[in-house]
């Protein structure tokens, strides 16, 4: 492996994933006069229709782009240099500076013949010097790509600390050109880790001292001293920057402890219009930590070209805004919200606090557009707050405890948040998970604590303040009001963008599907319903219950807030209504006449199965029992009643009913490989992945551009991530998540239909359908939980022979094995949605067999 | 078609030659003993030139299955018949001009001890594989396929742990220890591991015969496509011939170990009865080894008829009607 060091300038070695077909030695005239030999990958494409011109940083090399190389569609020229003194191009005798690297890059370009349209592409301090190149290439320029890179440091920032730290001369020599450690070291700041082979391609041209001295030198150019000969360099890219009028697409890996968040915040206010992907969980080496990065490019690219056709998006009522239903009855004394436990706010008190609250927003500094993360318990003041933060054009970030402290940080430090609203809980969190902003107190805090956790203001401090100052500008209807994360049940939570005027079209639709009147009240026991009350126009009640804690609802506990404000319609997840049936014998005979006036219950956040609304039939003796179908992104797509149900009978999947008045339901069917790759169609019986467009529908997701892209593949309409069917009735069928479909070699099985046939059986309490192998060929797996003499806990284990056979007559599919289990893993948000991914990994553990030890392996 | 079958006297020999012999195929069969088939027979040694010679000698196709099946004995056991053999036959087909070379191969040729989960016929690799029995398997593979040109196509065919009535090698075995109450779970039993059904395996030779051509050059694992555990298939094999299942487990490293003991015990003493557990039947009994079928249906243009429980009512028929 380490035979002797090739000669430089040279060809590499055969590494993984490199074609020696790309590698080609240029000669370049250098500006100083004589030739300069560059190491190239270049594809070599002639009248190119685009080219690429990828930059690598410091201390990498060419190969870093070598699966760009490898997804250029045809036609595509894609050239990544090794940078002078770097990778296997040649050594000069002295450092290279900022602008000669600019001007080397130039010369180069110039010498391969390169011209338009050309798409610069850069990562690290690549990223500057392609910049440099953009702006004196500026008539050829169609575009820029920049990953994990800056052009200046943030005001009042020193400049990365572990650059910093190697900037330092002792230690710079001793780091980078010394020893390998800084060569190294870049290559483990990769997460996930990167395997050995590609870690050592990576020092593969830096194996010795001399080899190493431009990775110093590099750093040393790195211009964070003002008086630096780079500066003013640097200073006139960083400026020239915010006059680029070229599509700019910034790759983003969060973990980054070099380029942390505030040089992607940096780069976002110099581009604002730039598209902007985090890849979650992706380190500084981005194009190795997100392979996935190079077709995202490659879609940009291409989308460059080809403007997308415009969605005919349906558009909801013209009129009516969030906070309508507020102003038309700040007049009535009735309660609009009430607090179990706690307060009551009318409408007339509540109309006039919003109104109040929304100029204190806006004379405290909260401008239109600016992002408000709210840690508040759901109560009277997150009502108010919503509504004046929405009043005053600023966008409200919601990410609920459910995700984990790991999962909010993750969420609401990428979602760039400008202010945090939290009670003294709220605010500890802010500071715990580093969130940017400025800090606003809500509830009854001490002037101590506040100024302890940061926060200049208060909620009561704003209302005051804002009975002074005059209403700001309502917003445009077509403006963003809020993100909304996502479960993170089916993959790290997403950030979903709404406008006000797709909050008005859902609360329009949710008020004409359930014939919501002004004698209604709502209690909802699911976080994002509990605040719309106000929006619907009807009266709502907090249970006196962590909403983000479903099994925490009791039967007692909804009586008690159906009481407390007369309600007439229950909102709940179906592991709440779980737990109020289990509870319902705790029920006082007042309880349960309270429970008899609800007209209405909604279930929603996961598929609602037929016996337990049928059980709560019991319970709630007087409510139409229906189950509205939807996500984040789109809610409510369908509803379906008990009765509905029941009148389907047995299906493929799980009847969901039919499409809301205004809502259009197609679906994109799967190929024999699994993938929802077909032209949409409402065509009854075919399987694929349910595709809504509704004038409530999501506007986009929050920076994760290429899931934006893939999610809106047919303008106009949100791939929901669901798999199903229409019936010839009209009535749509869920059949399990895409991600979840086992993908056997007889074609691809959708999870929930077998798992029903499994369920019928009285032997079986719940079911889980997931493959093991590999994508194309795998195995199908039935998980069982048995009804009677259920081992405890989730380990997984075989079934007994008996079951074996009744579960495999029952599934009508080839099952490999049949395990059990004492219950099934789900997700941590609705505490109902089976973790089918988890399900498959543990059943594929298990089903490998024992791990034959190294001894063994070796003979 | 004038195909010779060596190795007619095993059961999946002879179930290959009957196949043959049904659709009307001139079979001409090659073992040391007479296989008892209403068929030309040559008796003989494989790795005898001359009497393979004479087999051999105007045949279309050569579907190549005799080998000595063990778990014990020593490496020149193995070598003669099986590497020595399958050179011998390969030097047959070219002196004769026959066109095609089916050569019975195992999947234990490419096992190098690691789970198989849903994987491809991976390259025969001599160094690494487990056990006499695998290595000389991997060796004649790879002497059969670099045999393959323009006057020879070779296909390599690796039926996975085939079994039926009269099997001596896998069902007798695993029945006689569960009689004797010496069959244990290893591990936890639940390692998915691919068979075949006699038949099935006969089926694929005979559509080897036929795709060896067009197809050729390559390895191709054939099995039913039914991975099952393994504690499943011990149970229903042990059931369909009436003895009560695996009793009792052990866990893996503990028949790993107690493995390589008795290998050292038989290697010293030169027994040449079946061991009770050798590191490679621990191996064999308690990791995934499981196939992807695509590439072989395709190439083949088969399917198994049999699907695995007709497999078990069949054994369970045959056990009942010979008790």
């Amino acid at each position: 492996m380490t035979a002797a060091a090739p000669e430089l300038p040279g060809p590499p070695p055969p590494l993984p994933g490199l074609d020696p077909g790309w590698s080609r030695l240029v000669s370049v005239p250098d500006p100083d006069g004589g030739k300069r030999t560059w190491h190239v990958l270049d594809n070599g494409v002639r009248d190119a229709d685009v080219t690429l011109l990828c930059v690598h940083g410091n201390p990498t090399w060419s190969y870093l782009w070598r699966r760009l190389l490898a997804a250029a569609p045809p036609g595509w020229r894609v050239v990544a240099p090794d940078q002078l003194g770097m990778g296997f191009s040649e050594r000069p005798a002295g450092p290279r500076t900022l602008p000669q690297r600019v001007a080397d890059l130039g010369a180069l370009t110039a010498a391969l013949g390169v011209t338009g349209p050309v798409v610069t592409v850069g990562h690290d301090w690549g990223g500057a010097i392609s910049l440099g190149w953009a702006l004196a290439h500026r008539p050829h320029l169609a575009g820029v790509v920049l990953a994990n890179t800056a052009v200046a440091q943030p005001a009042g920032d020193r400049g990365p600390a572990l650059i910093r730290l190697a900037h330092a001369r002792a230690v710079r020599a001793g780091v980078t050109v010394g020893t390998p450690v800084f060569v190294r070291g870049a290559t483990a700041l990769s997460w996930p880790p990167l395997p050995r082979e590609v870690r050592r391609a990576f020092a593969a041209p830096y194996r010795t001292a001399a080899r190493r001295r431009a990775v110093g030198d590099f750093v040393a150019d790195i211009p964070f001293a003002p008086g630096h000969r780079s500066r003013p360099a640097l200073e006139a890219i960083a400026a020239g920057v915010r006059g680029l009028d070229v599509p700019a697409l910034l790759l983003w890996g969060p973990r980054d402890p070099v380029f942390g968040e505030r040089y992607l915040v940096d780069l976002l206010d110099r581009l604002p219009e730039a598209a902007v992907h985090r890849y979650e969980g992706a380190s500084h080496l981005l194009p190795e930590d997100a392979p996935q990065y190079a077709d995202a490019v490659v879609r940009w690219v291409g989308d460059l070209g080809t403007p997308r056709p415009t969605a005919p998006v349906p558009r909801g009522g013209p009129a009516r805004r969030p906070w309508t239903a507020l102003v038309e009855r700040a007049g009535d004394d009735a309660p609009a919200v009430v607090e179990v436990g706690g307060g009551t706010v009318s409408w007339a008190a509540l109309a006039d606090r919003v109104g109040a609250l929304a100029a204190g927003l806006a004379a405290a500094g909260v401008r239109p557009g600016q992002r408000i993360a709210l840690l508040v318990e759901p109560s009277a003041d997150l009502t108010a707050t919503v509504y004046a933060a929405w009043r005053a054009g600023a966008v409200v970030v919601v990410a609920d405890k459910g995700l984990g402290l790991a999962g909010m940080r993750r969420a609401l430090r990428g979602a760039h948040v400008d202010w945090v609203v939290g009670g003294a809980p709220g605010l500890t969190a802010a500071r715990l998970l580093g969130l940017p902003g400025r800090r606003i107190a809500a509830g009854r805090l001490g002037a101590g604590a506040r100024r302890a956790l940061g926060a200049a203001q208060d909620l009561t401090g704003l209302e005051a303040l804002g009975r002074a100052a005059p209403a700001p500008p309502e917003p445009p209807a077509d403006a963003e009001c809020a993100v909304v994360f996502t479960s993170g049940a089916t993959g790290p939570a997403k950030g979903v963008v709404y406008t006000h005027r797709a909050v008005a079209a859902q609360l329009e639709l949710v008020r004409t599907t359930y014939g919501l009147g002004p004698g209604d009240r709502l209690v909802a026991a699911f976080a994002p319903f509990a605040i719309l009350g106000p929006g619907l126009g009807i009266g709502s009640a907090v249970p006196d219950v962590d909403v983000t804690a479903p099994g925490t609802l009791t039967a007692p506990l909804l009586a008690d807030a159906v009481a407390a404000v007369g309600g007439t319609v229950v909102f709940a997840s179906p592991a709440a209504l779980r737990r109020v049936l289990a509870t319902a014998g705790e029920l006082s005979a007042a309880q349960r006449a309270a429970l008899g006036r609800v007209r209405l219950l909604m279930s929603a956040g996961a598929p609602v199965p037929a016996p337990l609304l049928r059980a709560l039939r019991a319970v709630l003796p007087a409510a139409d029992l229906r189950t509205p179908y939807g996500m984040t992104e789109a809610l409510p797509v369908t509803d379906v009643s008990l009765d509905e149900v029941e009148a389907a009978g047995a299906g493929e999947g799980v009847c969901v009913g039919r499409p809301l008045p205004g809502v259009e339901v197609a679906v994109s069917p799967l190929t024999g490989s699994g993938a929802a790759a077909g032209p949409l169609t409402d065509r009854p019986g075919g399987t694929g992945e349910v595709c809504v467009r509704a004038a409530h529908v999501k506007e986009r997701y929050d920076a994760l551009w290429a899931t934006e892209r893939a999610a809106s593949r047919d303008p106009g309409w949100h791939r929901t991530g669901d798999v199903g069917h229409l019936d010839g009735a009209g009535r749509l069928w869920i059949e399990g998540r895409l991600q979840h479909v086992v993908t056997t070699a007889a074609g691809p099985l959708t999870p929930v239909g077998a798992e029903q046939r499994v369920e019928a059986l009285a032997a079986v309490a719940a079911a889980a359908c997931v493959g093991v192998g590999p994508p194309g060929g795998q195995a199908v797996v039935v998980v069982v939980v048995p009804a009677a003499g259920a081992p405890r806990g989730e380990r997984l284990r075989l079934a007994p022979t008996a079951l074996a056979d009744a579960v495999r007559a029952a599934a009508r599919v080839d099952v490999a094995a049949v395990l059990v289990a004492g219950r099934l893993p789900v997700d941590v948000r609705h505490q109902s949605k089976v973790d089918r991914a988890e399900v498959a990994r543990r059943a594929a553990r298990l089903l490998a067999g024992s791990r034959t030890s190294g001894r063994a392996r070796r003979r | 078609m004038r195909v010779l079958v060596t190795g007619a006297s095993g059961m999946l020999g002879r179930a290959t030659a009957r196949a043959l012999l049904e659709r009307g195929d001139e079979v001409t069969v090659l073992q040391r003993r007479p296989a008892g088939l209403p068929c030309a027979e040559v008796l003989g040694d494989v790795a005898d030139p001359a009497a393979v010679g004479r087999a051999v000698a105007g045949r279309d196709a050569v579907v190549h299955l005799a080998a000595k099946v063990d778990v014990t004995g020593r490496w020149a056991e193995y070598a003669r018949p099986n590497v020595e053999g399958t050179r011998v036959v390969v030097e047959a087909c070219r002196a004769a001009g026959v066109g095609r070379l089916v050569h019975v191969s195992s999947p234990s040729v490419a096992h190098a001890g690691a789970a198989l989960v849903g994987a491809g016929a991976g390259p025969a690799d001599p160094d690494r594989a487990r056990g006499h029995y695998a290595r000389s398997k991997a060796l004649a593979e790879r002497a059969a396929l670099a045999a393959d040109s323009a006057g020879l196509a070779v296909l390599a065919v690796r039926p996975h742990l085939v079994w039926g009535p009269g099997d001596r090698q896998l069902v007798e075995r695993i029945v006689t220890r569960a009689r004797a109450g010496r069959l244990p779970r290893i591990g936890s039993g639940a390692a998915l591991v691919d068979t075949t059904w006699v038949d099935n395996a006969a089926d694929a030779l005979v559509a080897a015969v036929d795709a060896c051509g067009p197809v050729h050059g390559e390895a191709l694992v054939v099995s039913n496509g039914e991975p099952r555990p393994i504690a499943e298939i011990l149970t229903r094999l042990c059931g369909a011939a009436g003895v009560r299942g695996p009793r009792g487990r052990v866990p893996f490293r503990a028949a790993w170990l107690a493995g390589a003991a008795v290998e050292v015990v038989w290697a010293v003493t030169g027994r040449r009865d079946t061991p009770p557990l050798t590191r490679f039947l621990a191996e064999q009994l308690a990791t995934a080894h499981w196939f992807d079928q695509r590439r072989t249906r395709e190439a083949l243009g088969w399917a198994p008829r049999v699907p695995l429980d007709a497999g078990f009512a069949r054994l369970a028929a045959w056990y009942a009607a010979s008790a």
